[in-house]
């Protein structure tokens, strides 16, 4: 009797304990995955929307302080910069316009096009991954992106290039984009030259313009 | 001088700050521009004042930075492809 009610209850137990073992484990998971994440220091992970933001002010006063004032506001207005080719010193077309330049957007491809036609070259695809990750992302904030392409366009356009990926237009940003994208560069350099006229008007032609002559030229010409 | 390094999630940081005439300052900014050389970064002069052209020019060591250089701005190297995913 003794015997039959002790095979009884061990065989209750295995019994119980395959029945909770999926639970069990799935617990023990559970309890080991949060005690692995208390044990990481309880520096910053993950993407936090507060930090990106302040991040990008800073390298937004970091951009506003390298390049020019008349790029700041392209760049402040319109999302992107206008660099010129840095071969066109040679490569000038009639009318000694720059025979191409670059559209800098924040982590997307530089986009090279024609200012006087705007027909839209190619797609050189640069990044500047930091791969320390700090803060769990090797991604620079937008404006960082952007001084970084300015800088080392500046510098040695012929070296970022070589390290570029080409593609021809529309691989990753969209034709119908740029193309918007160069007709509100044209209406804004319309405008502010506009603006620089009755501004040198007012000032009796004392002022001095900081607006790149060729920039409204060739916008002028973009989609005439 | 200042070395700036630009850095993901938080804007740029300031590495080290010294002034190049004096040498121990200038030791110490060296240190810190190999530090950030040695980690594959690169570094650029911003140039020019303002109401003049501004500029940047890419140096390898120490010494191509003009004396007169208020910063250095280290950046990741450039690599081919964008990185559209990585957030």
């Amino acid at each position: 009797m003794a015997l039959g009610l002790g095979t009884a209850a061990i065989l209750l137990v295995v019994l119980l304990w395959e029945l909770a073992r999926p639970t069990v484990k799935r617990a023990l998971a559970r309890g080991r995955l949060i005690w692995v994440q208390s044990r990481r220091p309880s520096g910053p992970a993950g993407y936090d929307p507060g930090r990106e933001r302040r991040a990008e002010q800073r390298a937004r006063v970091l951009l506003r302080s390298c390049i020019d004032e008349r790029d700041w506001a392209m760049y402040r207005d319109l999302g992107f910069l206008r660099v010129w080719g840095t071969q066109r010193e040679r490569g000038r077309g009639p009318g000694g316009h720059a025979s191409y330049a670059y559209l800098i957007y924040p982590h997307k491809p530089l986009v090279a096009y024609v200012p006087q036609t705007g027909a839209l070259l190619n797609e050189y695809c640069v990044a500047f991954p930091d791969n320390t990750r700090p803060y769990g992302s090797s991604r620079l904030p937008d404006s960082d992106d952007v001084l970084a392409k300015w800088m080392a366009l500046a510098a040695d356009e012929r070296r970022l290039i070589a390290d570029a990926n080409m593609h021809l237009p529309g691989r990753q940003v969209d034709p119908a984009r740029v193309r918007r994208d160069l007709t509100r560069l044209a209406r804004w350099e319309r405008e502010r030259a506009a603006g620089d006229e009755h501004g040198s008007d007012r000032a009796d032609g004392a002022s001095e313009r900081t607006a790149d002559p060729r920039g409204a030229d060739c916008a002028d010409t973009l989609h005439a | 001088m200042k070395l700036l390094r630009m850095k993901p999630g938080h804007g740029e940081i300031v590495l080290a700050e010294g002034d190049v005439d004096v040498p121990e300052q200038e030791r110490e900014l060296i240190e810190a521009f190999r530090r950030e050389l040695d980690a594959g970064m690169w570094a650029a002069v911003p140039t020019g004042s303002p109401g003049a052209r501004r500029e940047a020019e890419l140096v390898k060591s120490f010494a191509e930075v003009p004396r007169e250089a208020e910063r250095v701005i280290f950046f990741p190297r450039a690599a081919g492809g964008a990185l559209e995913t990585d957030r």
